[in-house]
């Protein structure tokens, strides 16, 4: 069960491959895949047992000699939010991407990351991880430069080169790791912190780790190869990239603070807060001062990544909950606000704020499919943005962190600054008298996309009653992983 | 920069090179090799071949496409690695094993060894893929 999430998007890989004459046959091969994923990602969730886990042993070798796979309430969750957001992206980029590229293997390459991305959440392995991490890289690499303008392959340097220094720090921290504990299986390790005296080098392995994931996820002060990286490929490729590369790095953070950093609490969670803090101010104020929709809303994921880092820091159930929950939204309302920015692209020919203008009067539709989820970045109820900061801050009051609490806040009031910065700019403004700005053709199934992923983002925000304790179990299960541990290895429990 | 006594090596070192990384793919899994070194060594043998003779008669002599032969090896490792689910739904890449005896000699051979060959077709179709790429570049 726990292999099918890779096992498809592998196997859909080489039927892509082998129909890579056929543009439609691809299409409808990517619809299906992502939907069978979805279904997958849906039975593991309703599958948890009673402690909700699920673990699996590659090549049936018993942990911790093997590869475990393991499923909990975290990582079912975001499984089924990727490939529901994979479902939007893919229909979008079939309306939204240009046929050179759809014929060049940008299907294939959604499949590869998509591949990367499930792997990552339910490896149990640290070196499985690093490969899995990979995976995404090249995917997300050929992803960026698909195309070969000249623009994306300068990007694509940047992009490949920090990923490089990411992975170098990361196979370091494994080595140090391996040399200190003698295993790699994550439970084994944290079984191995919580029962024997912690080896002093082990620190500086999760400092690296905490680095290497920083550098994935964007966070202060690794983030700059995001604003260069992401505006340059078409923006179906940059939203889907939105909704899952970052995500998976704060996801691997929330997973190793859980099972390992959280031993050391008092030094590690002062340094989150520094962290979390600084990525929301500069990531906001760096897109209050653009005027591109694309680079806007790349700066907005740097800033909204400090939520959710800020969730980890926390480290209450409702703050866990909390950075989960803004996971979720994020991947939903940050790929629809860029879908919507795309569909305006298409019709403008533009993404230069002070070129555009008038869409709310010439498309009030699209207007409405941007407002959404740009209400929901910015945090007003009923949205889920406004949730997801609620739990936060709520869990940062609880808990007295009155500091990061107050900067959360304040960034939240930037952030609609710039909302409405794009509202008034491209929807209310009269439009400039500009020169004949090319005006591409819009193919229904951008708009389905879009209207798909702003469904997502409205659901997601109305349901939080009915979903919120799973978000709870989630943040009580990475509280506590004991229960993780004993799922993994329960021979060396029974001990 | 074609010297004849390149072109002399180069056509003798392919089926030498082809055959040797046979009897490396199958010794990896004991011993040193396996399917990724094999691999590397068989799409040597091509590109040795296409230095000495140049790109366009090295891809005459490829039985297909390298993108062929990369599909072929990634459906082979993932079928090699379906197997084993008849066993159980968890069973994943659990090794099933059968062997075949010739009067003393017992050749072994198991899903490990069917991974390895769609290593070794993935691993030697990307070598060719991408040096033939940047060796037509060239010209």
């Amino acid at each position: 069960m726990l292999f099918l999430p890779i096992l498809i998007p592998l196997i859909s890989i080489i039927l892509l491959i082998a129909s890579r004459h056929r543009l439609k046959l691809q299409q409808w091969l990517s619809i299906v895949s992502v939907l069978a994923q979805l279904i997958i990602a849906l039975t593991i969730f309703f599958n948890l047992s009673e402690t909700g886990h699920l673990v699996a042993q590659a090549g049936s070798w018993p942990a911790p000699y093997g590869i475990t796979f393991v499923a909990d309430y975290t990582s079912a969750i975001l499984l089924i939010a990727v490939s529901l957001i994979a479902v939007a992206a893919i229909i979008y980029s079939i309306g939204f991407v240009d046929q050179v590229r759809q014929r060049g293997g940008l299907f294939v390459l959604f499949q590869g990351l998509l591949t990367g991305v499930y792997g990552s959440l339910l490896t149990g392995d640290i070196f499985n991880l690093y490969v899995w991490f990979e995976v995404m890289v090249i995917s997300s690499f050929v992803l960026i430069t698909l195309g070969a303008e000249k623009q994306q392959l300068r990007a694509s340097v940047k992009y490949l080169v920090m990923n490089l220094i990411g992975s170098m720090l990361f196979v370091a921290a494994i080595g140090l790791l391996y040399s200190q504990l003698g295993t790699l299986n994550m439970a084994d390790i944290a079984y191995k912190l919580r029962s024997e005296a912690i080896p002093p080098l082990v620190n500086s392995a999760i400092m690296l780790f905490f680095i290497a994931f920083g550098i994935k996820a964007a966070v202060f002060p690794f983030f700059f190869w995001l604003p260069a990286s992401y505006p340059t490929p078409p923006i179906a490729i940059t939203a889907f990239f939105g909704a899952t590369l970052t995500k998976v790095g704060v996801y691997v953070m929330l997973r190793f603070y859980s099972l390992f950093a959280q031993l050391d609490a008092p030094f590690w969670q002062p340094v989150i807060f520094v962290v979390a803090g600084l990525t929301m101010v500069f990531g906001v104020l760096m897109a209050a001062s653009s005027y591109d929709i694309r680079k806007i809303l790349s700066f907005h994921i740097i800033s909204q990544i400090g939520y959710m880092l800020m969730g980890i820091g926390l480290f209450s159930v409702i703050g866990l909950a909390g950075a989960i929950f803004f996971i979720v939204h994020n991947m939903f309302s940050k790929t629809a606000t860029f879908m919507a920015g795309g569909l305006i692209y298409l019709y403008k020919g533009t993404y230069d704020l002070k070129k555009l203008g008038w869409v709310y009067k010439t498309k009030p539709f699209l207007a409405f499919l941007f407002l959404i989820p740009a209400l929901s970045l910015a945090g007003i109820p009923p949205t889920p943005g406004f949730f997801g900061k609620f739990f936060l801050l709520y869990a940062g009051f609880e808990g007295a962190h009155w500091t990061i609490t107050i900067v959360a806040l304040v960034v939240s009031i930037l952030t609609l600054f710039s909302m409405v910065k794009i509202w008034n700019e491209a929807m209310w403004k009269p439009e400039v008298e500009s020169a004949n700005l090319s005006v591409k053709s819009v193919r229904p199934a951008a708009w389905v996309g879009t209207v798909i992923a702003v469904v997502f983002t409205l659901l997601l925000g109305l349901t939080v009653g009915f979903t919120y304790d799973y978000f709870a179990q989630a943040g009580q299960q990475l509280i506590d992983p004991m229960n993780y541990i004993k799922a993994v290895l329960p021979e060396l429990i029974a001990k | 920069m074609k010297t004849e006594i390149l072109k002399i090596a180069a056509a003798h070192l392919k089926p030498f090179l082809l055959v040797l990384s046979l009897v490396v793919l199958y010794r990896g899994h004991n011993e040193p090799g396996g399917g990724f070194i094999a691999g590397l060594m068989a799409g040597m043998a091509y590109v040795i071949y296409a230095g000495a003779f140049g790109v366009i008669q090295a891809k005459q002599l490829l039985l297909a496409k390298p993108l062929t032969f990369m599909g072929l090896g990634i459906s082979l490792s993932i079928f090699s690695g379906t197997i084993g689910l008849m066993n159980g739904a968890d069973n994943f890449l659990t090794g099933v094993w059968t062997s075949i005896s010739f009067g003393d000699y017992m050749l072994k051979l198991g899903t490990p060894l069917l991974f390895d060959l769609g290593v070794y077709f993935t691993v030697a179709g990307m070598l060719v893929k991408v040096i033939f790429s940047v060796m037509e570049e060239d010209v």
